[in-house]
């Protein structure tokens, strides 16, 4: 046994790698904790870049290809960084019986945007959810995770207009972790 | 921690109630309407009045489309839309029955048609403590099973009361249980699989968020009938509040010695982790599932072997859904006699489907196998809003099929459901009335399947691919009777060869509509118009983005 | 497991065969001369039942079964040619065809290629549904090979050979769906990937021209794989994930 660690350092001296050390520490850095691992990434950082999936991939020795395979795989890990805004459509049957599509229709001919899209200067990301889980409030979208129930197009543009001009806050809450690209 | 001293946890829990509680429902669907402020507010209303009044946040009350709810005990009074401005009037006047605005029929077919047995501890325990559950009578089952039954005597009641698995597919839960207890291995594993991922439907996760000791108890008891040691509960990260309250309650489990090492003191270990998805739909069959606890992409693979005989870590694994575990402890405590004599024939038990699309009471609710569908969409769900017919119940998601109103009395059980070109399915019911059409119906759920496609065998991968660019085709009024017959055989073709449940299920949105509602796909095909009016029809040489 | 060295017999298309219980209907069909068509399959590499061209009938089962991966066993009674199994296989054909690009004609794999040997032996002559053409992106970094995503049928032999055999794993699928890919690293450019020995297996083992010599013209590039050694077969997909 070498005395000194035997796994990488952190590859800049930001404090955001502490909580992604953490987790693989926590399953002895063994090739199994890759989707937590990179689930600690996409909580701290927002995304996965480039510099985080190979420092992953040495701590954990996975081959760079299946890191890479894995976080494109899933479609709750992102490769790009998040606007400043999100708005989430809900895009489970119950919304979409009640015309979540045109709600999508709606946000591309306003902003340009297809899901998993941001808007050039980086002010609104939209997304899709598979199901919120709140059926009873369709269609339902989150917008910087508020929920809006029962909304219709004009309404979510009008809003989303609203949240545009708002200061950047990032909030984690339960609604806007609740999102798939 | 022994059994007796879980009996005087029980009671020390029972003796500290107040003579009146407020019970806020802190579910999804309530949270997204802003159940968390009634309860904050209605907790400092209370203490600032110094009322004898204990407010809490428990499970799902099932009629989500009213939420914030709130129940009022002992009283039962229920409170609908609730805003935290309630709070002032509803501790003012405790024990009364609520203001007009407020009020929500206790006694409506809603509530009183349902039977719960998975949900019976929902809307009325504080999910966040382990005391309640106990004190409702949690945990006993367990406690039961590791000091005076056998592992097989266990399987052979979970056998006797007929439980099939709530996944879908319904195989015989007790059959399950049994291959796992005969595999050799050193190692085995049970793993509850809570990658609920059907677009409409929530049963899991209200269970996970309203009840999450009773899921952790069915897999325990399942550990031991089985012999294993090891759990995963492989949880969709889409449900936050679900792990959380599933991380607290293993921690609090783990505390009390009902989970972990040496369990009630009888020298059985059994140790769960939560493992977490991350958005892919075909997670939800077995052997992906088992790919992605290992870390790996969800790709299936072929079975056999099964994995009751070759699974997580190539050892025997039970893997089984969470509403099939939340029913074990209940089984073993009230017998599988009297499980057995609930539902039908062949589906004992009960089921909860999560209600939803065009229909008046859209919320989780729980019902007896072999209750037809006219109960279920017009008493408990009220039925239709609006002067709109009922056109088709679609069961099963985007693995189901389309039911169409003229089976409104055929009893849902597992076969009933199959015969009608359907599946039970995990429990998504979505009510489609005439406004909706089934060809566009059809391309939403194959759009899906499409989407959540794992890549590897060719049927699904470039098969949903062609099924859903015919649909489109046929969708803009611009396909020919021949690509109806092309999209059947496709359907079929896609149907048998492809390699998990996914892909063998992808087609059956498309072939149920077209086996009830072919007069809509000619409409669009012959007519170049569509019945309900969704389609947008192609004119003479447009082209549609 | 411990192999199944256990004398079975068993019918194959009428054929009364004998096997050992550890060998897949495929094994026991080709020892017998009798033709199972595959794709993604090669032996040496771990099977991955993907194609779904090997499916086959075994009576009483409700389910088609990839031969490449279903074991044999006592008395099973196993149809290769079925009416329904040829349609079945012509279909995922056609549906391969019109996946990607795949022109024959300026293909450097022209008259050695796998799929096209298929679309031969089934008599594809026309494809029923209409084509992608995804228009993906070559990949011509590296000094002595080359890949176009173009003609990939995604049945990993390049990814298992890489990670099974050379040990590189260099290569591995990204994304899902229609919209998977072979990968090389971080979807770093071939040339440029560290983990890349250059060794050729890859090359070797792809079924069609997605990944070729350069300096071949078509119909030039013919591929060897003596060097693929059979003991890895009875390995599962994910083994190198094992704790």
């Amino acid at each position: 046994m070498l005395a000194r660690s035997i796994h990488p350092e952190p590859p800049t001296d930001d404090l955001r790698w502490k909580p992604v050390i953490a987790t693989m520490r926590r399953y002895g850095f063994a090739q199994h904790a890759l989707i937590e691992t990179l689930h600690t990434v996409q909580s701290t950082f927002g995304y996965q870049d480039e510099v985080a999936m190979r420092f992953v991939a040495e701590s954990l020795r996975v081959p760079l290809s299946r890191v890479y395979g894995v976080a494109t795989f899933y479609h709750f890990f992102q490769l790009k960084p998040p606007g400043e805004h999100t708005c989430v459509v809900c895009m489970g049957t119950a919304c979409y019986i009640k015309g979540a599509a045109h709600l999508l229709e709606a946000m591309e001919d306003r902003w340009g945007i297809k899901p998993g899209e941001t808007t050039p200067d980086g002010k609104v990301s939209l997304l899709t959810a598979r199901c919120l889980g709140s059926c009873g409030l369709a269609p339902a979208a989150v917008l910087d995770g508020t929920v809006e129930a029962k909304i219709t197009p004009p309404a979510l543009l009008t809003d989303v207009e609203r949240m545009s001009q708002r200061a950047h806050v990032r909030i984690e809450t339960e609604a806007e972790e609740a999102v798939t690209a | 921690m022994t059994p007796e001293s879980l009996t005087q946890v029980a009671e020390k829990e029972r003796a500290s109630s107040t003579p009146h509680s407020l019970q806020v429902c802190t579910a999804a669907g309530c949270v997204s309407s802003g159940a968390d402020e009634v309860l904050k507010a209605l907790k400092a209303e209370a203490k600032a009045r110094g009322v004898a009044c204990q407010v809490k946040g428990v499970g799902c009350l099932g009629m989500c489309q009213a939420g914030p709810l709130v129940a009022a005990e002992p009283s039962g009074h229920l409170h609908k839309f609730v805003t935290p401005t309630d709070a002032a009037e509803m501790i003012a006047h405790l024990g009364e029955p609520p203001t007009e605005r407020l009020a929500l029929d206790a006694d409506q077919a809603f509530f009183k048609r349902q039977e719960k047995i998975v949900l019976e501890n929902s809307g009325s325990i504080d999910a966040e403590r382990i005391e309640e559950y106990v004190a409702a009578g949690g945990y006993k089952a367990l406690a039961e099973a590791l000091s005076d039954l056998t592992p097989s005597l266990v399987i052979k009641r979970v056998t006797a009361s007929g439980l099939r698995g709530r996944g879908g597919a319904g195989f015989p839960t007790g059959v399950k249980w049994a291959t796992v207890a005969k595999a050799a291995g050193p190692r085995k594993f049970v793993v509850c699989n809570a990658d609920e991922g059907d677009p409409g439907a929530f049963m899991d996760r209200s269970v996970l968020e309203s009840d999450p000791h009773r899921v952790l108890e069915g897999m325990a008891i399942a550990a031991f009938a089985v012999g294993a040691h090891e759990g995963y509960l492989y949880v969709r990260a889409e449900y936050p509040l679900a792990v959380k309250r599933l991380k607290l309650a293993i921690k609090q489990a783990e505390r009390l010695g009902v989970l972990g090492r040496n369990i009630l003191e009888t020298g059985f270990d059994f140790h769960v982790e939560v493992r977490l998805g991350a958005g892919a739909f075909v997670c939800g069959e077995e052997t992906a599932l088992i790919a992605s606890i290992q870390g790996g992409r969800g790709n299936p693979r072929p079975r056999p072997p099964f994995p009751a005989e070759r699974g997580l870590w190539h050892s025997p694994t039970l893997i089984n859904n969470v509403e099939t575990f939340a029913n074990i402890p209940t089984i073993l405590r009230k017998g599988a006699e009297w499980f057995a004599s609930i539902g039908t024939e062949k589906s004992k038990g009960t089921k909860v489907f999560a209600l939803a699309g065009a229909i008046r009471n859209t919320g989780l609710v729980e019902v007896p196998m072999g209750i037809t569908l006219r109960e279920i969409v017009y008493d408990i769900g009220g039925g239709i809003p609006g002067d709109r017919t009922l056109k088709a119940v679609q069961t099963g998601g985007p693995s189901g099929g389309c039911i169409p109103a003229e089976f409104i009395d055929q009893p849902v059980d597992y076969e009933t459901l199959n015969k009608l070109g359907s599946i039970m399915g995990s429990g998504g019911m979505i009510v489609i009335d005439d406004s909706a059409c089934m060809v566009d119906v059809a391309r939403f759920f194959m759009e899906f399947c499409m989407t959540e496609s794992c890549g590897k065998c060719v049927p699904c991968r470039a098969g949903t691919v062609q099924i859903h660019g015919l649909l489109t085709k046929i969708a803009r009024g611009e396909a020919g009777l021949e690509d109806l017959d092309r999209l059947e055989t496709l359907s079929t073709m896609v149907k048998r060869s492809s390699l998990c449940g996914l892909g063998q299920s992808a087609p059956n949105p498309v072939l149920s509509t077209l086996r009830y509602f072919r007069d809509e796909y000619l409409a669009h095909v012959v007519d170049h118009r569509c019945p309900a009016g969704v389609c947008k029809i192609a004119a003479e040489g447009e082209v549609i983005r | 497991m411990s192999p199944d060295a256990s004398v079975k017999t068993l019918v194959i298309d009428d054929r009364d065969v004998g096997a050992t219980g550890d060998q897949t209907i495929l094994e026991v069909a080709r020892e017998h001369g009798i033709r199972i068509p595959t794709l993604c399959h090669l032996e040496g590499l771990m099977p991955a039942g993907a194609c779904r061209m090997c499916l086959v009938e075994v009576v009483g089962s409700n389910k088609l079964l990839p031969a490449c991966v279903t074991k044999v066993s006592e008395g099973m009674e196993v149809r290769t040619q079925t009416p329904e199994i040829k349609e079945l296989r012509r279909m995922t054909l056609e549906l391969l065809f019109a996946e990607r690009n795949h022109i024959c004609s300026v293909c450097v794999s022209n008259g050695h290629c796998q799929l096209q040997a298929l679309a031969t032996e089934h008599g594809i002559d026309h494809i029923r549904f209409p084509y992608q053409y995804p228009r993906l992106q070559v990949d011509t970094t590296h000094p002595r090979y080359g890949m176009d995503p173009n003609r990939c049928v995604l049945c990993g032999r390049c990814v298992r050979v890489c990670a099974e055999v050379e040990g590189a794993h260099v290569w591995d699928m990204m994304g899902r769906g229609s919209g998977t890919l072979i990968t090389a690293e971080l979807r770093t450019p071939w040339g440029l990937a560290k983990s890349c020995t250059s060794c050729g297996k890859c090359v070797q083992v792809c079924p069609t021209g997605a990944l070729f010599e350069k300096g071949r013209a078509v119909a030039e590039m013919e591929k060897r794989r003596d060097f693929v050694p059979a003991i890895l077969a009875g390995r599962d997909e994910g083994d190198d994930l094992m704790p």
